[in-house]
């Protein structure tokens, strides 16, 4: 578990690097510290899989990479926070060191082996969050996210934990193996088990926003700087998602009678909510809340059917829709023009990008392949990810829910080419768009990244 | 290889046109092209009129999930490889007079799409097909939707969701037959064939089928995107669409609903046959009042291709045959027929006919194609619409009589609205519009006479192409009627 150990590590020196009256050095220093991590990562990539901290974490393949996703959505995003350091209002060095430690719960979320493991990280993931959603602190937009998502969240962490406990009422156990030999043996669980069950599912699929606990979600994507709605889109959602496979596919699975149509409700909930809210808005960041809640949507799908596919499809698709996910939020922040963490009111509606395909054909393109990808066209990485998603779903035989899917996919392409059409049909301010070397960098990676898994889907595949 | 070969010469092609500077790409996009033909034309030369698949190239994609990177050209495939290769190069030609503006990303936006057609329809793994399906859509979109008419945002729009909803159902069909397959499963589409699914199963997999490719194609009553499409996109994107895009329906419903689904195509095929004709009849008597030629055109494409439809579904050997050779004669027909109509656009600024007249004094060159591309496209004997339109109805008809009675009202029916917009357009009196109406220029003609040889090849010696063609549709067929 070096990450965790480096992360945590590094978090302490950013802050420390915050003393210095330069705030120059900041960004580099976090980003080579991230790179430190992510290449700590994979050190023991062909190790047989092992515990950790009194056999609290749990390390293999399939943990590595949910970890190798966030820590690479995470670099992606820091190398997008080039403003920080020119706005006097905002501390750069408590953000990176937050960032960092947000981390280390993210990861104690993918690998956690006892509950109260999965308690800490998402505690550790969450508070970051809101004090990370609170950052444009004039902002009264800012502030209110910051409290909406603290007040629902604590709410949710308490339903969770309230759900551990009966749990650890019925089995005695907090180890998800221990949870796991209880279901085996009991062919009738008793009834607090599953209330237990139900309250911890409940907390998770709060945190990554499925229906009908994502009331919070357009609110504070909104309100959040873009920058850090971003994170909160990729590393959050990621984690979440392993946490809930993880205890699904560990813990669960001998009870999967039992939870399947719950979670089947939810996920055409989800799948509805997201993709049909999505068409009415009209600013982008709301849209891209809601398509988030419909990509967790697809995501519940593969959990739903929880097949032998689920596992690859889950580590694809997080992958696809971060990359996709970062695309967008980068190109966003630099039409919209804001700095670092400040942004002004309803600057970010769809018409921020009109002609862009005239003032700047790169970030036209970026944002094409990205929107592309999160609507699933053939070519790009998400079109894979949905492919996997459905696999799973035919696999399991769950063939309706496919069809439901498959016209919120359609409902999908409608919000998502608005992006589109207003690059490339639509009249706009005159006048070019510069990109600052950073934002081109990370741009173009996450566009290659996207086309490259589209064409190559075999390539995550043969590493995993 | 060579199959692999006529995929990739655009591609990279398309590339090269997107990087060079705007006044050039035309020309590099019309050589790229050319190449191509090239290609398709030793393809043509070197295939061997048997059931096999030919030219075959096959890499690892998804290799452990049976999901390969494979090709191959069959005597089903070889037409409209020859039609995508013979036509594109035409397409860009016919824009040397028009000036897009972006011309690198205009004529790039061609080529890839050509690439595309040609992965659909030569791919011979079932995902790698809707791969390329899907992707064809995405250049033709944007070239529609950046340099089309006025509404064309709305109209494009429509047109792009439309098609990919109808997709997305092949999506969830082909994900289900690929997990029917045995041991590691596999998504090569011979397999797929081998496939015996219950009754009820096929009907459902009929039905995603279907609306596929009745979308695409489109079968009444999915047809309500196409005719807006048509009119508002430019002219090439519109070639484009009607003389190739449309032919995927076409060639899926031969491809993967004849072979897999033959019980599901035992219930409800008759349903079809009857969309389609309904469709036939209704684009007909449509096209019999519009007054925008490439409205006109527009709802003619979409009766003839019922009549594809229906006899592709007629399950009979000429009523497949017939479908392959109108594809091939639809596809020459109807670029010529929109390029005339772009001809006349440019010089008078109008499409409306009421408004043109008196054309023809002037313009023996123009008046001579027009009435041969009109006669091809009425079914005239000796030109290339009749060999097709007459195996179509002769298949439909060994289905079922009245169908085939009803279907055989196209022919009078093309008679009527083709002859009508040749009479109003060309002949009659002079009009404000027409006044100063001059002949064809160089580059028209060389895009106007190849396909004119067509019309007559064709409606001559179709068995040149037939006898290509009936190999593999008799393979087809033997896997109908176990």
């Amino acid at each position: 578990m070096l990450p965790i150990t480096l992360l945590s590590i590094f978090g302490l020196v950013v802050l420390f690097l915050g003393f210095q009256k330069s705030k120059n050095l900041l960004l580099p220093a976090t980003l080579l510290f991230a790179t430190v991590v992510l290449a700590s990562n994979f050190l023991h990539w062909n190790d047989a899989p092992s515990l950790y901290f009194k056999d609290m974490l749990f390390e293999n393949k399939l943990t590595m990479a949910f970890s190798g996703i966030v820590i690479l959505s995470a670099m992606l995003i820091i190398a997008l926070t080039r403003g920080f350091a020119d706005d006097e209002s905002a501390q750069p060095a408590e953000y990176y060191a937050i960032m960092l430690f947000s981390l280390v719960g993210a990861m104690m979320m993918i690998g956690f082996k006892n509950l109260l493991m999965l308690f800490i990280g998402v505690e550790i993931l969450s508070v970051s969050m809101y004090v990370l959603t609170g950052s444009d602190k004039r902002n009264l937009r800012s502030n209110e996210a910051a409290l909406k998502y603290f007040l629902m969240g604590a709410f949710a962490t308490g339903i969770m934990l309230f759900g551990m406990a009966l749990l650890y009422g019925s089995t005695s156990s907090f180890d998800i193996t221990g949870i796991k030999s209880y279901v085996a043996t009991n062919a009738v669980p008793s009834p607090m088990f599953y209330i237990g069950m139900l309250m911890l599912l409940i907390g998770m699929l709060f945190k990554v926003s499925a229906a009908p606990f994502h009331f919070w979600t357009p609110d504070v994507y909104d309100g959040a700087p873009t920058v850090f709605t971003a994170f909160m889109s990729t590393i959050v959602k990621t984690a979440g998602f392993a946490a809930i496979y993880r205890l699904l596919e560990g813990s669960f699975s001998g009870a999967y009678n039992f939870w399947w149509m719950t979670l089947a409700a939810i996920t055409i909930l989800t799948l509805l909510a997201g993709n049909v809210t999505a068409v009415y808005q009209s600013s982008f960041k709301r849209m891209m809340a809601y398509s988030s809640i419909s990509h967790a949507g697809y995501l519940l799908l593969s959990l739903t059917a929880l097949s032998s596919q689920s596992q690859d499809a889950i580590v694809f698709y997080s992958l696809a829709y971060s990359v996709a996910t970062i695309s967008a939020f980068g190109v966003l922040m630099l039409v919209a023009k804001e700095t670092g963490v400040r942004a002004d009111d309803d600057i970010e509606t769809f018409d921020v990008f009109n002609g862009l395909g005239k003032r700047n054909p790169l970030l036209a393109f970026v944002l094409t392949v990205s929107m592309l990808s999160l609507a699933g066209i053939p070519l790009t990485a998400g079109f894979w990810g949905k492919f996997m998603v459905f696999s799973s779903v035919v696999e399991r035989g769950l063939t309706w829910m496919l069809v439901v899917a498959v016209l919120m996919s359609a409902v999908g392409i409608y919000y998502y080419f608005r992006a589109i059409i207003a690059a490339y049909m639509r009249e706009g301010t005159a006048g070019s768009l510069r990109v600052p070397q950073f934002y081109r960098l990370v741009l173009v990676a996450t566009t290659i990244v996207t086309i490259i898994f589209g064409l190559l889907p075999d390539i995550l595949k043969s590493l995993v | 290889m060579l199959t692999l070969g006529l995929i990739l010469i655009p591609l990279l092609a398309g590339v090269g046109v997107l990087v060079t500077k705007n006044n050039n790409a035309k020309q590099l996009a019309l050589i790229g092209a050319l190449i191509e033909l090239a290609l398709a034309i030793v393809v043509f030369i070197q295939f061997k009129p048997n059931a096999t698949q030919q030219f075959g190239f096959k890499y690892g994609w998804m290799a452990s999930a049976g999901i390969h990177f494979s090709g191959a050209i069959d005597g089903i495939s070889l037409l409209l490889v020859m039609l995508t290769g013979f036509l594109t190069p035409l397409i860009i030609l016919s824009t040397f007079r028009q000036p897009y503006k972006n011309a690198s990303t205009f004529y790039a936006l061609i080529l890839f799409m050509q690439s595309a057609l040609m992965g659909v329809f030569t791919a011979t793994d079932a995902f790698l097909f809707y791969l390329f399906f899907e992707a064809a859509l995405i250049p033709v979109y944007f070239l529609a939707a950046v340099w089309g008419g006025e509404n064309r945002i709305q109209v494009t729009f429509k047109f792009f969701v439309y098609t990919i909803f109808g997709s997305l159902f092949m999506l969830v069909a082909l994900v289900y037959l690929y997990f029917q397959t045995a041991g590691t499963h596999t998504a090569d589409i011979s397999s797929l064939y081998k496939l015996a699914l219950d009754a009820q199963k096929q009907g459902w997999i009929f039905w995603a089928f279907f609306i596929a490719f009745a979308i695409k194609m489109p079968v009444f009553p999915f047809h309500t995107w196409q005719p807006d499409t048509y009119t508002e996109s430019p002219t090439p994107a519109t070639m484009l669409l009607a003389g190739i895009m449309l032919k995927m329906g076409v060639y899926g419903l031969i491809r993967f609903i004849l072979p897999i689904v033959p019980l599901g195509l035992a219930t409800w095929g008759k349903t079809a046959i009857v969309l389609s004709v309904i469709g036939l009849i209704y684009g007909s008597i449509i096209a019999i009042q519009q007054r925008d030629m490439k409205r006109l055109i527009a709802y003619s494409s979409f009766a003839h291709v019922g009549l594809m439809a229906a006899g592709v579904f007629s399950q009979t050997l000429s009523g497949v045959q017939g479908a392959l050779i109108q594809m091939l004669a639809h596809g020459i027909n109807v670029v010529g027929l929109f390029f005339i109509v772009e001809i006349i656009f440019s010089r008078t600024k109008t499409r409306n006919i009421e408004q043109l007249g008196g054309i023809t004094q002037r313009t023996p060159h123009l008046t001579v194609y027009f009435m041969i591309l009109m006669l091809g496209s009425v079914a005239l004997p000796l030109t290339n619409g009749f060999v097709g339109e007459f195996l179509l109805l002769k298949g439909v008809y060994e289905t079922n009589i009245w169908m085939g009675a009803v279907a055989g009202l196209t022919i009078i029916l093309g008679a009527v609205y083709m002859l009508r917009l040749v009479q109003k357009s060309m002949f009659g009196a002079k009009s404000a519009f027409t006044e100063h109406f001059a002949d064809l220029s160089f580059s028209e003609r060389a895009v106007l006479l190849p396909l004119a040889v067509m019309v007559f090849w064709m409606g001559l010696y179709p068995n040149s192409f037939l006898k290509l063609t009936e190999p593999a549709v008799n393979n087809l067929l033997q896997m109908i009627h176990y």
